[in-house]
């Protein structure tokens, strides 16, 4: 279902009550929300996708659709699914005549003024008009009002009273609905309600992340929040630096110092950090950085999402300096990528680049409670563990290619650099010793490639079509593929986590016996199709959007079953938005 | 005691040679430095020294202790995140003019502000020798140099100024030429608790050769000069910018200390109960369990 309306009229906080009411009640649940990049105005929407089961993606068309204004209902109308239903704010909105009987005008500031004694109770209304048709119990939600508007007085109790006004009115005005949800079933699971970035930050400490730094920038910035507000509490700190430049600068510096240390940032961030990405890999400096990919390019689409990052961060940087490129492929998996990440980093001494993006990012979604102890966390090789005695050296080549390093504080000073070195980290320059640096640094990361690097697949066995993807398209692929099964083809997707080093070898015996390779992804220029073509050398159709939006579902099966190209989103999850776009 | 101090000196030496040109005030700076770090016995396992690129950049290699050799222009975020993450390390960063502030010049307001405490020490030549003499932000007006033909058409920038402006709380300046001042400056730098630094006429002899007119322009601040009020500092950087000595002290806290203060003043914190926080039966955190 899909609540549409104006920025700043209660979209956002209606559609984040009425999820976590539907979560609290044992569904699951998964939010996609398309905003301004405006503070004030501007249209926006969110979206919420309920199920009994568990849900995958932002799924396609839109069963219930809740327009607050005119505009909400011309830029939302084309994506009602065609047997879903409309309700639609009486006073504001005026339906061309084919929706008419699938539409219900209701007068939502009425009932909120005569419910609540306000007008602006109005999104409460549409929230229990939604909790009506869909037959989900309003119990919690009343709990979760009540607790929020605790300290404003008879704000609660006004609010809930025209949650119920709009309840009723959908029981005894409305079609009793084809949309009505079966009871959740009663589990004991342990389920958590939490976006991408919030997953991606417990998963950061974890993994014992305790420096850091960042500069404000859309979709990252509430990493930087709520790190700030919580990393205290584990003796570490979080620093709002001057430029993502000084940022990663820091954190490499604390890494070096002994922490472990990250930052997160959107593409233009990561533009800037690019000459520290290579220092890090040819000093040899554990850090982490999340690239929560944003739509380009420069500023782009600020709020809307896209996967156009992966050259960037494959690439980032002059010279050839190793790095580890990983995305995660859902909110879950933000949890445990961040552990990866850490414990490659530590590992391997090398940068690790996170490519999630806004939709990622900014989801809310159901997922069973992160169990931590199931992740073991690494911790760097320092000379205390391995050159206790003896003189150290900071780059000894070894066959691992992982040279021991020794801690500030403690014995084995050593100058960390950027200039080519001996082992004991002296400026040197012979072909030969570049030679050997070179392949250490590259050595290094091939257990990551060859068995490491976490794949997901699935799908039926000798299945005809192979669907490649990486980030956070997995969950549409996967229905997607369920949805070619329903038409007849076998689908399986494969989704490796690793990037770079790319596991080639697992790619391609996945890929055996398969008629065609599709590899979705959102962005102009085929980016990873282009990188398996050339690296893991199979041939793949691929299929792209860059429209700003995530795929939906269909766009994916249809290209699979009838080679129709996704277009410009245009009736699938409505147009953008006009206006002058800041930098968020 | 000065045999001894000679001694502990000499053993700051990391036994690579410098790389610099016959002359050049870098030595003379790196000797400050090492009898400094003496003077103060400083732990060299627990001192890092950090530094960006050009050729004074290259300091890091020819002590002893901690170093990083990072990226041009960045010396300034990386110690602030070595100290912050380490606040009981000494840390110092040094460089060039080019390297403080050109490329890494939005870097140093930002640095003084939040009044880190690491020692900044600049080798200020005026030039960019280590790519063979172009201009910097401290070169002169009408300065000749392979990037300004005709002359410089541009203003040095009063780095004394910036600093007191953007409010660090140690500003002083120094010579690789007088050592014993300088050794002092630093003493007194590294002893400040909070953002110290210190401007060091460090002359090019390759490629700004100004040995000569710098030996006798520079002249000890006068007695009277009160280093503890920043508008006397202001005027005295703007007024006597040839000066040796400290233009401006004061103490205030540092972020690496306030940090330590808010870390002391939360309560111990759990990853478990950040989850439950989020679980979909809302759950009191294990503590009050």
């Amino acid at each position: 279902m899909r609540l549409a309306g104006e920025s700043g009229e209660g979209v956002i906080s209606s559609g984040d009550i009425l999820t976590t009411g539907a979560a609290r009640a044992g569904y699951w649940a998964l939010t996609f929300r398309t905003y301004p990049a405006e503070i004030k105005g501007g249209p926006c929407m969110y979206q919420v996708r309920i199920g009994v089961e568990s849900v995958l993606s932002q799924g396609d068309s839109v069963d219930l659709l809740v327009c607050f204004n005119q505009e909400a209902f011309d830029l939302h109308h084309h994506e009602l699914a065609c047997d879903g239903h409309l309700v639609c704010d009486a006073e504001s909105v005026r339906v061309t005549p084919e929706y008419e009987s699938r539409s219900s005008e209701v007068a939502l500031g009425a009932i909120a003024q005569e419910s609540g004694g306000n007008r602006r109770g109005k999104n409460m209304v549409s929230v229990g008009l939604v909790c009506g048709l869909l037959g989900v119990d309003t119990a919690r939600i009343e709990e979760m009002i009540l607790k929020r508007y605790a300290h404003k007085g008879d704000v609660g109790e006004s609010n809930i009273r025209s949650l119920r006004a709009g309840f009723e009115h959908a029981r005894d005005h409305l079609p009793e609905g084809a949309h009505r949800l079966d009871a959740p079933r009663a589990t004991n699971d342990d389920r958590v309600l939490v976006s991408g970035n919030q997953a991606i930050c417990l998963g950061a400490l974890h993994a014992g992340l305790r420096y850091y730094a960042g500069y404000p920038i859309t979709p990252a910035s509430d990493i930087l929040e709520w790190l700030a507000a919580r990393l205290p509490r584990f003796g570490g700190v979080a620093i709002q630096t001057e430029d993502e430049i000084a940022a990663l600068a820091s954190v490499l510096g604390a890494s070096y110092a002994g922490k472990k240390a990250m930052t997160a940032t959107s593409g233009p961030g990561l533009s800037l950090m690019a000459e520290l990405v290579g220092l890090a890999g040819m000093a040899e400096i554990p850090a982490v950085i999340v690239d929560a990919q944003r739509s380009g390019p420069s500023t782009g689409m600020p709020t809307k999402t896209e996967q156009s990052d992966l050259n960037h961060a494959l690439y980032a940087g002059h010279g050839e300096a190793p790095r580890v490129v990983m995305a995660p492929t859902s909110v879950d998996d933000c949890f445990h990528i961040m552990v990866d990440a850490f414990n490659a980093a530590e590992k391997y001494q090398v940068p690790v680049i996170v490519l999630s993006d806004q939709s990622l990012s900014h989801r809310l979604e159901t997922i069973a409670r992160p169990d931590p102890s199931s992740r073991e966390v690494d911790a760097r090789v320092t000379r205390s563990g391995a050159q206790a005695n003896g003189s150290y050296q900071r780059y000894l080549i070894r066959d691992d290619g992982i040279s021991p390093m020794a801690v500030p504080g403690g014995p084995g000073a050593y100058v960390s650099t950027g200039i080519e070195h001996d082992e004991a980290g002296h400026p040197r320059y012979e072909p030969e010793l570049h030679t050997a640096m070179m392949a250490k640094r590259f050595r290094k990361l091939d257990p990551l490639a060859a068995h490491e690097g976490r794949i997901t697949t699935s799908g039926p066995a000798r299945a005809d079509v192979g669907i490649l993807g990486w980030g956070s398209t997995e969950g549409a692929a996967i229905e997607a593929a369920r949805i070619c099964l329903d038409r007849g083809l076998k689908v399986a997707t494969c989704y490796p986590r690793v990037l770079a080093p790319l596991p080639v070898e697992r790619i391609r015996e996945w890929a055996q016996g398969m008629t065609r390779i599709v590899v979705p992804e959102l962005n102009v220029t085929s980016q990873f199709a282009r990188l398996v073509r050339s690296d893991v050398g199979i041939e793949v159709e691929s299929v792209t959007k860059a429209t700003g939006l995530p795929f939906a579902t269909t766009q994916i099966a249809d290209f699979i079953t009838d080679g129709t190209s996704p277009g410009d989103d245009h009736g699938v999850w409505g147009p953008g938005q006009e206006g002058e776009a800041v930098v968020g | 005691m000065a045999d001894e101090l000679k001694l502990k000196a000499n053993a700051l030496k990391s036994g690579l040679k410098p790389i610099w040109c016959p002359g050049c005030g870098d030595f003379g700076v790196l000797a400050s430095a090492y009898r400094a770090f003496a003077e103060l016995d400083l732990d060299p396992d627990n001192t890092v020294i950090v530094s960006g690129i050009g050729c004074s950049s290259r300091f890091p290699g020819f002590v002893a202790t901690y170093g990083f050799h990072g990226v041009h222009g960045r010396a300034l975020p990386t110690a602030m995140g070595v100290k912050l993450a380490n606040p009981d390390l000494n840390v110092i960063a040094v460089g060039g003019d080019g390297d403080g502030f050109a490329i890494g010049g939005g870097h140093f307001p930002h640095a003084a502000r939040r009044n880190v405490d690491i020692t900044y020490i600049i080798m200020n030549n005026q030039t960019y020798g280590l790519t063979k003499g172009q201009v910097s932000p401290t070169s002169l007006h009408d300065q000749k140099s392979p990037s300004t033909p005709f002359g410089n058409l541009e203003e040095p920038m009063n780095v004394l100024a910036t600093a007191i402006a953007a409010d660090c709380s140690y500003v002083a300046q120094g010579a690789s030429f007088r050592a014993k001042e300088l050794t002092e400056l630093i003493v007194e730098g590294i002893r400040h608790p909070g953002f110290s630094f210190i401007d060091a006429f460090s002359p090019c002899t390759a490629f700004n050769n100004t040995t000569q007119e710098w030996k006798e322009a520079v002249e000890v601040l006068p007695a009277e000069h009160d280093s503890s009020s920043r508008p006397a500092a202001f005027a005295a950087a703007l007024t006597d910018p040839m000066g040796i000595g400290i233009y401006y002290r004061s103490e205030r806290p540092t972020l690496d200390g306030r940090v330590r203060a808010m870390q002391d003043a939360s309560p111990a914190g759990s990853v478990e109960d950040l989850i439950d926080g989020f679980s979909i039966v809302p759950r009191e955190p294990a503590a009050a369990r």
